[in-house]
Parts: structure tokens; C-alpha cells; sequence
């Protein structure tokens, strides 16, 4: 019953080209058969991730579960290597949904400092796809080994052009 | 009800029955099983299961020769191939999917005849849980069969139960992905989950269908009073109280078969996706495993235990308290150990209770037919309470209570609703003011209950049980 070597082989790494990505907008891209955020995120965006308001409300603010292949990736609140560029796989860790993007403030609750809200039971993520309190999922969702190839180009699936954490997987995804 | 006498039959049927004990068999469960000459209409919806599980394999039968378990495949070999270049397919398949829809209809309905009548105390207990066990089997087969249209609400719903395992810690992603077969809900999945629809479950529901009637046919049927047929009998030693199952309620059956079409029927041919309820709209989509649909609930008969994984907002925890809801139902006979067997003879305030049971069941599953948005799930979490405060009041129905021991499950209960709210503010994960809009209704639930039976215990006094009832041993 577990996944045949065809199904392995989905596991390569991917080259992403993030060239047309405006500020604010958000790309989904496929790795493992799994879905891949990019997100360009503006400057009050990633000012929001520091607000003492959200971290808070945040479970692991410090992102010290494994859901990182390390802790190059946490790189503070910003758990990227480019802080303008977010990547993450788009998978809620409370079942598997996509969340929806919510950049907007105070939408999908008073406090809300924009971010993701899963459609399908209401689990709550910063920009930095930090899980928020009160969320049914337990831990932010994972960001995949990936590398600038260029400026523009990304690599999902390995940390580096050796294969560094390609067969790393997070805790949940 | 003696079989003695079946070694004298003649003719061709001698022959069988002495080599196969046909004669024998049809005897024992048919002509010769001693039935409660009481039944009433609740007592159609267990042999009406039976139906719809013929019909089932009957119309699954046909629909597997034309289904194709290929993800490029399904989706098309359903909606075209099954729906509109098969002959007749789509009868079959609407009668299938109605079909599913009314199972769990009439399951639920003979559930809570069951839990209405006692049938769950002795001498029943197995026969409860091999029920309870029918109920989880039944819910697994329509939770494999609902992926194979391979729609969007098939896909993300599987998507969805699967990843339940993951919330068991450190091993539980491992065993998601030996589940699937693939990293997210693929080919392997569709594959297999195909395989277990028609082949395994199907098997273990037929076997588990048998075991339950052996089980019936070995303790004899309950009935609306509770009367134990079998301590009273006649000089030939034939049940007072009974009438063979055969002629009397197979033609009762019938009748019932000829209502139960009607609305059945109704629906294959006037209403087969039954207002979006028994085939989504959304499953009119193909699968598309980069595009979660903004609205994920499951079929129906699921969206109570949906509401309580909502409702609870941690992972681990919030399957936990739907798995106990299923717990719950199968420690019935453990809960309920009140000697009287019928509602019919139980207190004013058990009534209430039991009557409790499916409105919030129900309720449940209207506040998981809306949006997941943070109100909802507050609701949900309080009928949640209210779910299991019904069953926690069970015990306290045992017999009557003192006010002290009365106050003491007031106390409890109430601190146990609290203390979830109290825990919820804690954790961040609700403001007062969200909570307290609806934390009365279990909070006021339990108070109705409880300070009503402190005020005026006639209200927890258990009626008269007539004679008839008590011969041969009401009591445990």
C-alpha cells in the first residue's frame, strides 16, 4: 500500500520562475503533486509579522517545529531566505485544504492582520503561514527545501545545488 | 418455535433439508421465530436497511461494470459513461446514490428506536454493539464510495478524513501516505479506495448484517413495552405475547417496502440530487487536487461529527471528540442502567432528555451546513457540549437521586461546559463576548434538567411498570 516508485519519482525538484510575480500577488505553483505558494509580499506585510498584537496569538512564533528543513529557512519572522519572496507549501496542517489568501485587514476577523483562513475549518495563518490560536491546525504550515537558483528562478525541493534536505519532510503536511 | 419435527418432511424438500437444512432454517427465522405481537411502526426500519442494502449491491453491481478507477477516467465515465451512454444508468446510479442517502436515514431511525425502546440492555448488549459496528462499516463504505465520481467535493473530502490519521502524533503522516497510497489523494488512492468500496466493505457489511440477525433471533426481539415474550409462554410453549415473524410481519413489511418506495422513488425520479443534499453541486466539477472549493462539507448524514471537528480548535482534540461521539452511542448499555427497558414507563425528565438527543443531533448538523467562520464554529462547540451532556445525564436516570447527589451533577456538569469556555479564552481562541452568545443554551440545558428534578422529584419518578413486564426479570 505504499507509494509505488512512479509515484516517488513526483518527488523531484522543480524550477520555479517568480519573474512575472507583482508585489501582492500570489503564485501557486505544484511540487510532489502538492501545492506551492509563492508570495510577493509588499513592505506592510511583513511589517505585520512582527506586531506584538499577532505574535501573541501565534503557537510557534519562533517556528521551532519541524516544519522547516532549518534554521536558515526561519530567518526570524519571516521564514524565508528572500523576505520579499514567501514560499510555502499551500497545505493546511489540520487536513490537507488549501487556505484562502486574505491579505485584506480586519476581514476575516476584527483583530486579523491579513494572511491565509482555511475554507474548510476555519484554520487561521499569518503571512508567514504561522498558524494563529484558536486554529484547529497544530503547527504553521511547511516550507519546502528550495534555493535561488537566480535571481528570478527558484528550485523547490532541494537546499541547494548538491541535493541538500531533498528528502527532508516536515512533521505534517 | 421447536424444530424437532422437520425429519419427517417428504417429497424433494425432505431430501434437501435432510442433506441442507433449509426447511430447518426458514422455520427457525421466519415461520417458527416468535415475534412481539406489539410492534409498532418503528420496527419497519430494520428490515428496510436490509432492503436498501440489497438494492445497493444490486444497482453497485452494475455501476462497477461501467466505472472506470482512473482519475483521467472517473469523473467522465460517471457523468457521461454511466449517466447518459449506458442504458438505464442513470436509474441505477441515482438509485444508488438515493439509495446511500436513505440507508443512513433508516439507520438512524432504527438506531434511536433502540435507544428509545432499551434495546441496548440485556439481554442485547452484543447485539447493540455489532450494530454500532454496522453504523462505522456502513459510514466507511459511503465515505470510499463518495470518492469515485472523482468531483471536487469527492476529492477534497477524501482529502480531508485522511488526513485525520496525521493528527496522531509522530506516526500519524506516515500512515496518511501508506493510506493514500501517493503524497496527496491520487490514482493509488482512487485505485484502492475503489477496490475496498466493492469489494471489502460490501463483505464485511453482509457478514456483520448476519451476525446481527443471529444475534436478534438468539435473545428475541424487544418491542415497545419491553415485555420479555419469552418468559411467558403457552402449554405448548409458544410466547403469549408473540406471533410468528412469517406470515404476520413480512406482510407488515410490505407495507412498510410499499411506503418507503413511494419516497424513494420520489426522489430517483423527481428529485435525484435531492436540493444539493444527496449529490453536491460541486461534485459536478472534476477533481482538481490545486484548487480547494471555498465551502468543504461532507455528504449529510456526516455534518454532526463534522460540527464537533470544528468546533474544537486543535487538531488531536477535535478528532478525539468526534471519535467519542461514535464512543458515546456504543457505551449506551453502559451509561443507561435504569432496569426498565421502554421510555414508555421511564421519568418526565428522561422523556425530555431523550428527546434532547436528536434535536441537537440534528442541530449539529445544520450549524455544519454553514460557512466555517468563527461564529459557527462557537456554535458548534456549545452543541457539541450539549451532544455529550445528554448522554452524561444518562447515569443520572439510574434511579432516583438524592439533592445532594443532584447538585453534584449540576455542579460537574456545569463546570465541565465551563471549563471548555474557560480553556478556550485561555488558549486565545475565543473572546468572551463570542462565547457567551451561545454558552446559555448547554449552561440553561443542564440547569432545566437538573434544578427541575431538585425542585420536584415526581419529575425523575419512573412510571408503573405494568405486570406483564416485570415476569421473568425486568431487572438486570
Amino acid at each position: 500500500m505504499n507509494p509505488g516508485k512512479a509515484i516517488a519519482a513526483l518527488g523531484a525538484p522543480v524550477d520555479i520562475d517568480v519573474s512575472k510575480v507583482e508585489p501582492g500577488q500570489l503564485l501557486l505553483a505544484e511540487w510532489k503533486k502538492k501545492p506551492v505558494w509563492i508570495l510577493h509580499r509588499k513592505d506592510w506585510m511583513l511589517k505585520t509579522l512582527s506586531e506584538p498584537g499577532l505574535l501573541k496569538r501565534l503557537k510557534d512564533a519562533a517556528s521551532q517545529a519541524n516544519q522547516q528543513p532549518a534554521p536558515a529557512y526561519v530567518n526570524g519572522n519571516y521564514r524565508a531566505l528572500k523576505p520579499h519572496m514567501f514560499i510555502a507549501v499551500a497545505l493546511c496542517t489540520h487536513a490537507q485544504c488549501i487556505p484562502d489568501y486574505r491579505p485584506a485587514p480586519h476581514t476575516v476577523t476584527q483583530w486579523w492582520y491579513g494572511g491565509f483562513h482555511c475554507p474548510c475549518h476555519g484554520s487561521m495563518y499569518d503571512f508567514s503561514a504561522r498558524v494563529i490560536e484558536g486554529s484547529p491546525a497544530p503547527l504553521n504550515m511547511p516550507v519546502p527545501p528550495y534555493y535561488w537558483v537566480s535571481d528570478t528562478v527558484v528550485r523547490v525541493g532541494e537546499g541547494s545545488p548538491s541535493g541538500a534536505d531533498k528528502s527532508w519532510t516536515p512533521s505534517i503536511w | 418455535m421447536t424444530t424437532g419435527t422437520t425429519s419427517e418432511q417428504r417429497g424433494l424438500m425432505g431430501w434437501i433439508n435432510h442433506r441442507i437444512p433449509v426447511v430447518d432454517m426458514w422455520r427457525e427465522h421466519l415461520t417458527g421465530y416468535a415475534a412481539p405481537k406489539n410492534f409498532n411502526f418503528w420496527y419497519f426500519f430494520g428490515s428496510l436497511s436490509m432492503l436498501v442494502l440489497v438494492l445497493q449491491l444490486a444497482t453497485g453491481l452494475f455501476l462497477a461494470i461501467h466505472y472506470q478507477p482512473n482519475t483521467h477516467l472517473a469523473f467522465w465515465s460517471v457523468l457521461r459513461g454511466i449517466m447518459r451512454d449506458s442504458h438505464w444508468g442513470w436509474l441505477i446510479r441515482y438509485m444508488h446514490v438515493t439509495g446511500a442517502s436513505l440507508f443512513f436515514v433508516l439507520v438512524y431511525l432504527h438506531m434511536y428506536r433502540g435507544i428509545m425502546y432499551g434495546s441496548y440492555k440485556k439481554p442485547r448488549e452484543l447485539l447493540w454493539l455489532i450494530g454500532i459496528a454496522i453504523y462505522l462499516v456502513l459510514a466507511g463504505e459511503a465515505f470510499l464510495g463518495y470518492l469515485l465520481p472523482w468531483g471536487q467535493m469527492s476529492f477534497w473530502g477524501s482529502m480531508v478524513v485522511v488526513n485525520f490519521v496525521t493528527a496522531i502524533p509522530v506516526i500519524g503522516n506516515g500512515i496518511a501516505e501508506w493510506l493514500r497510497g501517493s503524497f496527496i489523494v491520487g490514482q493509488p488512492t482512487l485505485n484502492r479506495f475503489f477496490v475496498f468500496h466493492v469489494f471489502l466493505m460490501p463483505f464485511a457489511l453482509m457478514a456483520l448484517v448476519l451476525v446481527h440477525i443471529i444475534a436478534l433471533h438468539q435473545v428475541g426481539s424487544n418491542n415497545p413495552d419491553g415485555v420479555n415474550i419469552r418468559e411467558n409462554l403457552n402449554k405448548d410453549g409458544w410466547p403469549k405475547d408473540g406471533i410468528p415473524f412469517h406470515p404476520y410481519y413480512s406482510v407488515k413489511d410490505i407495507f412498510g417496502v410499499s411506503v418507503f418506495m413511494l419516497v424513494f422513488f420520489w426522489f430517483v425520479f423527481y428529485n435525484p440530487s435531492g436540493w444539493g443534499y444527496l449529490v453536491d453541486k460541486l461534485n459536478f466539477a472534476p477533481a482538481n487536487g490545486i484548487k480547494t472549493p471555498s465551502d468543504i462539507h461532507p455528504l449529510w448524514f456526516f455534518l454532526p461529527f463534522y460540527a464537533m471537528l470544528r468546533g474544537v480548535p486543535d487538531k488531536l482534540y477535535g478528532v478525539m471528540t468526534f471519535a467519542a461521539a461514535f464512543v458515546m452511542l456504543a457505551a449506551m448499555p453502559l451509561l443507561d442502567r435504569n432496569p426498565i427497558r421502554s421510555i414508555r414507563y421511564r421519568s418526565f425528565l428522561y422523556k425530555v432528555n431523550l428527546l434532547a438527543m436528536p434535536v441537537v443531533f440534528i442541530w449539529l448538523g445544520v450549524i455544519a451546513n454553514g460557512q466555517a467562520t468563527e461564529h459557527n464554529m462557537v456554535i458548534g462547540m456549545h452543541a457539541t457540549l450539549l451532544y455529550y451532556t445528554t448522554f452524561f445525564l444518562l447515569p443520572y436516570f439510574n434511579r432516583q437521586r438524592s439533592a445532594m447527589t443532584t447538585i453534584v451533577w449540576l455542579v460537574v456538569l456545569e463546570a465541565l461546559v465551563w471549563g471548555v469556555d474557560f480553556w478556550m479564552y485561555a488558549i486565545d481562541a475565543h473572546s468572551w463576548g463570542l462565547m457567551l452568545q451561545t454558552n446559555w443554551i448547554p449552561t440553561l440545558y443542564i440547569a432545566f434538567i437538573l434544578l427541575l428534578a431538585l425542585v420536584s422529584p415526581k419529575l425523575t419518578q419512573d412510571g408503573k411498570v405494568p405486570e406483564r413486564l416485570t415476569q421473568g426479570g425486568l431487572t438486570h
